[in-house]
């Protein structure tokens, strides 16, 4: 009987490991070809059958992408719109998710029902008027611009992850807080922020992925001062085959590094240090 | 340390009286325990005075002065909350530190009291760990060692041994006892244990549905409950009830009671005599109770229900008349369930009960 629930277990186990294995490889799969195409000469791109190892490394491919025209600037001007909106989106989320946890007030339940509302509109349908009122206020083709219309889609998932951040903090730790000499906004940053950290951290990868990868908005919204999806959405369709491999690899860098840097705040702020 | 006054706080929660016309006076020094079931207001008046709560009628004073309106951060109050409420991000010297630190004291004076109070709490070994890394009871020493390290007129205390096991809460009873004997602080403390609060308390508060209902030493609240409510709560087992009559015979005045008559002294029976109706309920406790194996006088016939050996004593439940009764007898006593025995009540013992108001009397 031990013996058919053991044996039992332990297929089951090795169906889920094979399941997580097999998901892993479904992302990292891609990524590694194009990683790998990114490093690779212009022959050998072009070259069929591809080999699975990499031949021969160059940057040869890479360096043709970053020369091209504007490349370097659509990267710098994506890089600016996506820290502009994790700031800006943080600003704005944690103390509304703060209210939200802690406070009771009157038109709460409407408040929350609208705020997620903003994520049920098409980005299709908003940009062309988003691009008409910029223009007319003078904001059209500007960075700040795009990084606006990124904090209000990405608002919402913010402040519901911060909401649920901060109610998972008790509030019975404030309220030590407050006994021992903070006021209501000491307590707020020495005691519910700290602890919230992790969450936000999660939230910030979130923010700074969905920025970092829109194309459509930003697209419709810039000339000039495009971000990468957008200068690439343009030029692409007309672009050799290295410079989309080497585009892509461009895209998925910063993100990737940016997770790294996250990364220790989410396991932990208090007691679980990585090595 | 100091005084705290409340008078006259009124504190409600939509249509809930959660705490209502309450006056309480702690003495400087002294330890008072706020007892009562769950939902009597003992933590609302305790979290009013910590000003986590506004009252909405009423004022607090704390060591003189009128705190009603100040923040607690203004108040020079300690508390120790009911999950301890210590920062899982700050390790347990900074947990034990923050008060200090927020009122700026200079590193080698946070340093110096930190250290003092971590050794009263038994915890410096522990200072340089964090929260999680420690045990329930631990953490609970952490939580005091905070409150005792900054200079508060004040400590309170919401149900800090609660979430303890029952032999760790024995052990930091007597240990909390001892140290704020040492520091001599005002305290105030709540509890739902009734013997929590009769080991600790200078005096104690019993507490109903936003009331005080009597406000006097252990031993006089224990003894002398002011209703039958805390008769009944106070005290394991709870206080014996039984349906009394009161009747004059010969000029005596007698209480007939348990199927037989009972002698109050004469004080006593002055008292009785002067009641508008003659029903009282008879208080006793199991341990005033004296069980005789033949009839006596005064004594009153009883049948054994069950037998429950508790190890220091046996505790016999009884069937007195219409009712049961539960007395204490010694360890070695034999009883068998249907035996008949003779019950003899502690006549000086004995709370008199007024039937139909549920208040105590007692002679002047």
């Amino acid at each position: 009987m031990k013996q058919k629930t053991f044996s039992r277990r332990l297929i089951g186990r090795v169906l889920a490991y094979l399941l997580a294995i097999l998901i892993a490889l479904w992302i990292l799969i891609p990524i590694y070809f194009i990683t790998v195409a990114a490093f690779s000469p212009k022959d050998v791109i072009y070259s069929w059958p591809k080999s699975l190892l990499p031949q021969t490394i160059s940057l040869e491919t890479l360096l043709f992408f970053i020369n091209a025209q504007y490349v370097l600037d659509s990267l710098w001007n994506s890089v600016k719109v996506a820290l502009l909106t994790l700031v800006i989106s943080l600003v704005i989320g944690a103390p509304a998710g703060y209210a939200l946890a802690r406070y009771i007030f009157p038109g709460k339940d409407v408040y929350r029902i609208m705020i997620l509302s903003t994520r049920a509109f098409p980005i299709v349908i908003l940009s062309i008027p988003l691009a008409v009122t910029f223009m007319q206020w003078d904001l059209y083709d500007k960075l700040i611009s795009v990084a606006l219309l990124h904090v209000a889609m990405a608002l919402p998932t913010t402040i519901l992850v911060t909401s649920s951040v901060f109610m998972g903090v008790s509030k019975e730790l404030e309220e030590a807080a407050t006994v021992f000499g903070c006021n209501r906004i000491q307590a707020f940053t020495r005691v519910a922020l700290p602890l919230a950290l992790p969450g936000l951290a999660a939230s910030a990868i979130f923010t700074f992925v969905l920025s970092w990868n829109e194309v459509f908005a930003a697209t419709i919204l810039t000339i000039q001062n495009r971000t990468l999806p957008a200068r690439m959405f343009v030029q692409l369709a007309a672009s050799p085959i290295p410079f989309r491999f080497a585009g892509g690899f461009f895209i998925l860098v910063p993100a990737v590094v940016f997770m790294f840097f996250i990364r220790r705040y989410l396991f932990s702020l208090w007691g679980i240090t990585l090595k | 340390m100091a005084e705290i006054q409340v008078k006259s706080v009124r504190k409600t929660f939509g249509k809930v009286k959660a705490v209502w016309d309450v006056d309480l006076t702690v003495h400087d020094r002294e330890f008072v325990v706020l007892l009562g079931p769950s939902g009597c207001g003992k933590t609302t008046l305790l979290r009013c005075i910590a000003g986590l709560e506004r009252v909405d009628q009423g004022h607090i004073y704390i060591g003189q002065r009128n705190v009603t309106d100040l923040p607690p951060k203004r108040r020079q109050i300690a508390m120790v909350f009911q999950n301890y409420a210590v920062f899982p991000h700050l390790t347990v010297f900074e947990n034990v530190a923050f008060g200090l630190r927020m009122q700026h004291k200079p590193k080698d004076e946070v340093k110096k009291r930190v250290q003092a109070a971590a050794e009263l709490l038994h915890i410096e070994e522990l200072l340089d760990r964090y929260p999680a890394q420690l045990s329930g009871g631990q953490r609970q020493r952490v939580a005091v060692a905070r409150a005792i390290a900054i200079d508060a007129l004040v400590l309170l205390m919401d149900e800090p041994l609660s979430n303890l096991d029952a032999l760790l809460r024995l052990e930091m009873r007597a240990e909390l006892k001892r140290l704020l004997q040492e520091i001599e602080a005002t305290t105030l403390y709540v509890t739902h244990d009734q013997v929590e609060a009769l080991s600790l308390g200078d005096r104690i508060a019993v507490m109903r549905s936003g009331q005080i209902l009597q406000y006097d030493t252990p031993l006089n609240v224990y003894d002398k409950p002011a209703n039958l409510f805390i008769g009944g709560f106070i005290g394991n087992p709870p206080m014996n009830f039984l349906d009394g009559e009161v009747r004059t015979e010969d000029g005596q005045v007698v209480v007939h009671t348990g199927g037989g008559d009972i002698y109050p002294p004469s004080d006593v029976g002055a008292m009785l005599s002067r009641l508008k109706e003659p029903s009282v309920l008879v208080g006793i406790r199991a341990e005033n109770i004296e069980t005789l194996p033949a009839p006596t006088k005064g004594a009153l016939q009883a049948e054994v229900l069950v037998v429950e050996p508790l190890g220091s004593h046996n505790l016999i439940t009884m069937q007195l008349g219409p009712e049961q009764v539960k007395v204490n007898t010694s360890a070695d006593f034999k009883a068998q369930p249907g035996q008949a025995l003779w019950l003899r009540l502690n006549i000086d013992k004995i709370c008199w009960i007024e039937k139909a108001t549920g208040r105590a009397m007692y002679p002047d």
